[in-house]
């Protein structure tokens, strides 16, 4: 299949099944989607430090996060170096950025906050649905509005790649007695250079890649663990029995 | 070696003391389950003020680095992230074994005569538990850090006449900042770590001067041998010893599947929102303590303002926890044990667990009118439980206690 028709049918499986969130224009919690977080595989959290370098490191900085820490997901320091060091001379800093909170609190409402343990706070799922959710709402100063953020303050810096997403509204009377417009699904109006699919599994990535960042210990935690246990376990046998040993003689 | 120690005993009571306390230290023979769980709690002060030391060295009391400092021991540090979670899930822990301790205290009625000075130590050394983890949890600086310590300094200000002022010197500032977070630190890591190991020395040097109760509530020391050592009496050391070892090696493979495994716990030891640096000028939707002070927070929230003033709240929750002090004198049953008492008492202990256990659940939700309703309710089953105690404990039925201890 082309690109073209990958998008042709990427959009129209849009169209058929919609973007199934039952949200309302009120503010009632939506379903989130489940992001498929895997952070043992590599090449995803790979590809996605390289999409979050690229996309999101010019605003939102990660303070707590060295570069170096990227060796723990099969990058040499070399290729650190190489490819996604933009915004600081040596592999040993931090994820800073340039932007002053000042000057970001002036041009989008708010400061971008820091993302290095941004889905511990938020939760992975959450970032997941978010980050494929903004729509076109002329209303706000940005041009766009998100399912699950309300009058979001960034702008759909990925639109190029995802396109356009229109709200399908249909008008539902409340409890109140009058009409409120309940957003049905998201409709593709105008497609991006992927498809939806691949856009996707890009923000999949980039939300793979966020999730490790937020603990790059937990994979030696899970390790560890395993080992504590087995060890425990076996200690536990030996207690057992040397309780019983001596407890032999209590009547 | 036998040199040794006799020139040590000369000079100090070394083996006076590990006799007094160990060796020769007679304890009932039939322990159960329950009784785990003293020598747990001393187990987690240990991993506590250990832990606690390796974090100290790298964390940094100050409202503009101790958010960045906690994250450079979960990043940085070489097993910061295992200190750390020990730490947090530590604290839980705590009060997980403290509860347990203090529930089979009422079981057995273990802080009846002659054990009442043992019961008060051990409600002082609660209360100042509740005081070095509501300090603790202000220092890693995040949302909920903060915003549940704005929210209980708040309280105080509801305390009429000086409260306004009593809370702003306990904060130190008119809101909660860094001058808060400093004093908070000297708290939490000198202060009241000082007094709770004070307060653990008197409550086992009032425990071995009078013994341990039992299951039976049964006093052993009436029944003695020739030696006067009591019949039904085994040393701690090595027959308790061996048996702790075993109920620690059980405690810490729970304690590290959380630790390893799930330490945030899904939320309830480590709150998602504590990963938001802490910001004075944005509320959370939804502020709720750890779940450890959860049935008092329910408490609070469930005493409605009179007169236009919280303090009502305010008072009904700092009674609510400084009633355990008055359990000895409340109960008049004959038997001490919950085996050799009656129904009313049964039913009372049974209505309390669930008042208590339903409180801690209702203080982690929403207040909507049907759990404030809810909580009402538990409320005044959780103070009846106390002020009735008098009245069935004594017209309560009794079967009559065994002479010796009854160990299967």
């Amino acid at each position: 299949m082309s690109k073209t028709q990958k998008r042709i049918v990427g959009s129209l499986l849009v169209l058929v099944l919609g973007l199934p969130f039952g949200v309302h224009a009120a503010g009632a919690e939506v379903r989130l989607d489940k992001a498929p977080v895997n952070i043992n595989d590599q090449e995803s959290l790979q590809r996605g430090a390289r999409v979050f370098v690229n996309y999101c490191l010019n605003c939102h900085s990660a303070n707590y996060m060295r570069y170096t820490r990227m060796t723990d997901i099969g990058l040499t320091e070399a290729q650190i170096k190489d490819n996604l060091l933009y915004a600081a001379d040596k592999p040993g800093e931090t994820m800073t950025v340039a932007m002053r909170p000042k000057d970001a609190k002036e041009w989008f409402g708010a400061a971008p906050p820091d993302l290095t343990v941004i889905t511990r706070s938020r939760g992975a799922d959450w970032v997941y649905t978010y980050l494929r959710t903004f729509y076109r709402d002329d209303s706000r100063p940005t041009g766009w509005n998100n399912l699950v953020f309300d009058k979001v303050g960034m702008p759909h810096v990925l639109h190029e790649l995802q396109g356009h997403l229109t709200p399908v509204v249909h008008e539902v009377t409340g409890e109140d007695g009058k009409p409120h417009h309940v957003i049905e699904r998201l409709a593709l109006a105008k497609p991006g250079k992927m498809t939806l699919a691949e856009y996707d599994a890009l923000v999949a990535d980039l939300v793979n890649y966020l999730t490790w960042m937020g603990e790059p210990a937990k994979a030696q935690r899970m390790r560890t663990g395993v080992a504590v246990i087995l060890f425990l376990s076996l200690f536990f046998v030996v207690a057992f029995y040397l309780k019983k040993e001596f407890w032999r003689d209590v009547h | 070696m036998e040199k040794l120690l006799n020139w040590v005993d000369a000079r100090f009571p070394l083996t006076a003391t590990w006799k007094a306390h160990l060796s020769e230290y007679y304890a009932p023979k039939n322990f159960n389950f329950w009784y785990y769980f003293g020598s747990l709690a001393i187990l987690v002060l240990v991993i506590q003020i250990v832990t606690g030391i390796f974090l100290t060295m790298n964390y940094k009391p100050d409202a503009s680095q101790a958010f960045a400092s906690v994250e450079y021991i979960m990043r940085d540090v070489p097993y910061g992230w295992l200190i750390r979670y020990a730490h947090s899930t530590g604290a839980s822990a705590f009060f997980i074994v403290v509860y347990l301790h203090m529930f089979r205290a009422m079981l057995y009625g273990s802080h009846r005569k002659p054990r009442e000075l043992i019961w008060i130590f051990g409600v002082l050394i609660y209360l100042v538990l509740m005081a070095e983890a509501f300090m603790g949890y202000l220092l890693p600086w995040g949302q909920m850090s903060y915003w549940g310590a704005q929210v209980i300094v708040n309280l105080f200000a509801a305390v009429p006449f000086i409260g306004e002022d009593l809370s702003i010197w306990i904060r130190g500032d008119y809101v909660v900042s860094d001058a808060t977070l400093n004093r908070f630190f000297a708290f939490h890591v000198i202060a009241l770590p000082l007094v709770l190991l004070g307060l653990i020395a008197a409550h086992i040097v009032a425990l071995h001067e009078v013994g341990s109760n039992n299951p039976d509530g049964v006093e052993i020391k009436k029944k003695k041998d020739e030696q006067g050592r009591p019949l039904d009496g085994i040393p701690f050391h090595p027959y308790y010893t061996v048996k702790d070892i075993l109920g620690v090696v059980v405690f810490l493979i729970v304690f590290s599947a959380i630790v390893f495994f799930a330490p945030e716990m899904n939320g309830y030891f480590l709150e998602a929102n504590n990963f938001i640096p802490a910001d004075p000028l944005k509320t959370p939707e939804h502020i709720a303590p750890v779940w450890y002070f959860t049935p008092y927070y329910a408490i609070l929230r469930a005493i409605p303002p009179m007169f236009g003033s919280q303090f009502p709240g305010v008072l009904a929750m700092g009674v609510a926890v400084l009633i355990f002090f008055l359990l000895p004198w409340l109960d008049r049953s004959p038997v001490k044990s919950i085996r050799y008492r009656g129904p009313y008492f049964k039913i009372a202990l049974t209505l309390f667990v669930i008042a208590f256990i339903g409180l801690g659940w209702l203080g982690i939700l929403p207040a909507t009118e049907l759990y404030t309703w809810i909580a009402r309710v538990l409320t005044v089953v959780y103070f009846a439980f106390f002020l009735l105690m008098p009245w069935y404990t004594k017209h309560d039925a009794h079967k009559q206690e065994p002479e010796r201890v009854t160990a299967k």
